[in-house]
């Protein structure tokens, strides 16, 4: 960490495709954060933090996140213990595989386990919905009862990591939408991720970045 | 845990400026797009919604610029519709900082243009704006319009629903030429007959004129509802919105 007590952390956010990514960066700087918007390898790995974004289907997700060597640079980031935040796709890619139209792709496979399709009558889940917030989470300090901002078809209703005395134990929060419940956020030491959108979640979204920030 | 019924206000946008008729006629200036978005955040909106009726290819550049205005202090979700065509109309949106583009006239034009969309930027960023009036000529008894009511096109507005669904539209916004402007409440039984033929979430528009209208439409199947003027024009708040649906029993942010 180079960040001198009281200066504003820097944040790259991984620009690998189409989609709003002004609103992620917007939210950042708000947040407190000096942001960058970069595909570049070295950048990407030398800010304090990573943001990996994401909308649209997995399969072009991990197309155009393999086109700017994203699995290495998360990978990179970790090995170094630097945190990184993914954000919507930018966490589903973050497990094993994703399963769209009877089609799997391979993720990052940081996390066991799939994403796949919700089991639900109205399909995407899309508005603000409520969490259950790990025990133990640092992400949802003082945000117990908001809401935050959802745009999804797809999710991992598992988490099948195996727990291992040598590491902290990841704190896993859970969402549920008609019925079918799913992972809406993990803090998996460096490595966070939120389902739902930050950075369309108004106040209670931008106090979670700051959460984040915090960390870095 | 249950999802929040979304209430939504929708700034009519020409020329960079917000406005809002009766029935699309007799346009009156209620202020600027960027500043209103900011206030209706504040007021606990749940997402925006940006309709560029504007004509002109000029001042399509000013929508732009609003919409990257906007998404310079707007951190709720933000639908811009009005004159999108294209995959390349919807990436500079997208780019500009919309998170949602709505299609009207393109799609019935050409509705193979929902599925280039969808393909390319996901179905979540797709909503499909369907204006429908009351018509005895179509089996479900609405039909389709286009340009804003002005132009009758011979297809059933439900079936057309349903059609935009399995083309990849993530959401429905289904105005009522009839009830727009009227304030006299929704067209419940439109709302009725496209939630049962389709799977993606429904709002609800046109006709609001009351808080008490509000809650009918949600229990007519719509999971978000939208208004213009009688925000605009301070008749009513989204927080007296939110409060009749509450009282209704139903989940609000």
């Amino acid at each position: 960490m180079t960040v001198a007590t009281g200066a504003a952390p820097t944040v790259a956010v991984l620009d690998y495709g189409s989609g709003n990514l002004r609103s992620v960066v917007r939210s950042l700087e708000r947040a407190g954060a000096v942001v960058e918007l970069t595909s570049d390898l070295r950048r990407s790995v030398e800010a304090d933090g990573l943001v990996v974004p994401g909308v649209g289907a997995y399969a072009a997700c991990m197309a155009g996140l393999r086109g700017v060597s994203g699995p290495r640079i998360i990978g990179s980031r970790l090995a170094g213990g630097r945190p990184v935040l993914g954000i919507c796709v930018g966490m589903q890619v973050l497990f094993a595989r994703g399963v769209e139209h009877g089609v799997t792709t391979s993720g990052c496979d940081e996390w066991p386990g799939s994403v796949e399709r919700l089991r639900a009558p109205i399909v995407p889940h899309m508005g603000w919905n409520t969490v259950e917030p790990a025990v133990d989470s640092v992400m949802f300090d003082g945000l117990q009862d908001e809401r935050f901002y959802f745009v999804h078809s797809y999710a991992a209703r598992e988490w099948t990591m195996a727990a291992h005395e040598a590491f902290a134990a990841p704190a896993v929060s859970w969402t549920s939408y008609a019925g079918d419940r799913f992972v809406c956020a993990v803090e998996n030491g460096p490595l966070w991720a939120t389902q739902f959108h930050p950075e369309k979640s108004g106040a209670a979204g931008r106090r979670l970045l700051r959460n984040w920030l915090a960390t870095l | 845990m249950t999802l929040a019924v979304r209430v939504i206000p929708c700034l009519d946008v020409t020329a960079g400026r917000v406005v809002k008729g009766v029935r699309f006629t007799d346009l009156r200036d209620a202020g600027d797009p960027v500043e209103m978005g900011e206030v209706y955040d504040a007021a606990g909106a749940d997402e925006l919604t940006f309709l560029d009726i504007t004509a002109s290819s000029d001042a399509r550049q000013t929508m732009y610029d609003v919409v990257s205005r906007t998404a310079e202090n707007v951190f709720i979700p933000l639908t811009v519709g009005g004159g999108v065509r294209s995959t390349a109309d919807v990436d500079r949106l997208l780019r500009a900082g919309a998170d949602k583009v709505a299609m009207v006239t393109a799609a019935v034009q050409r509705p193979a243009v929902l599925a280039e969309v969808a393909q390319r930027f996901g179905s979540q960023v797709l909503v499909l704006s369907i204006d429908a009036r009351r018509s005895a000529d179509q089996p479900s008894g609405f039909e389709v319009t286009t340009h804003g009511g002005r132009c009758s096109v011979d297809m059933d507005a439900v079936e057309w629903a349903a059609r935009g669904c399995r083309a990849g539209a993530g959401e429905i916004l289904l105005n009522s030429m009839d009830a727009d402007g009227t304030k006299s409440g929704f067209d419940l039984e439109m709302i009725a007959a496209v939630r049962a033929v389709t799977d993606v979430p429904l709002i609800a528009s046109g006709g609001a004129g009351h808080p008490s209208h509000f809650p009918p439409a949600v229990a007519a199947g719509a999971d978000a509802v939208l208004a213009a003027t009688v925000f605009h024009f301070g008749e009513f708040s989204v927080a007296q919105v939110k409060d009749a649906l509450r009282t209704a029993g139903h989940v609000v942010r």
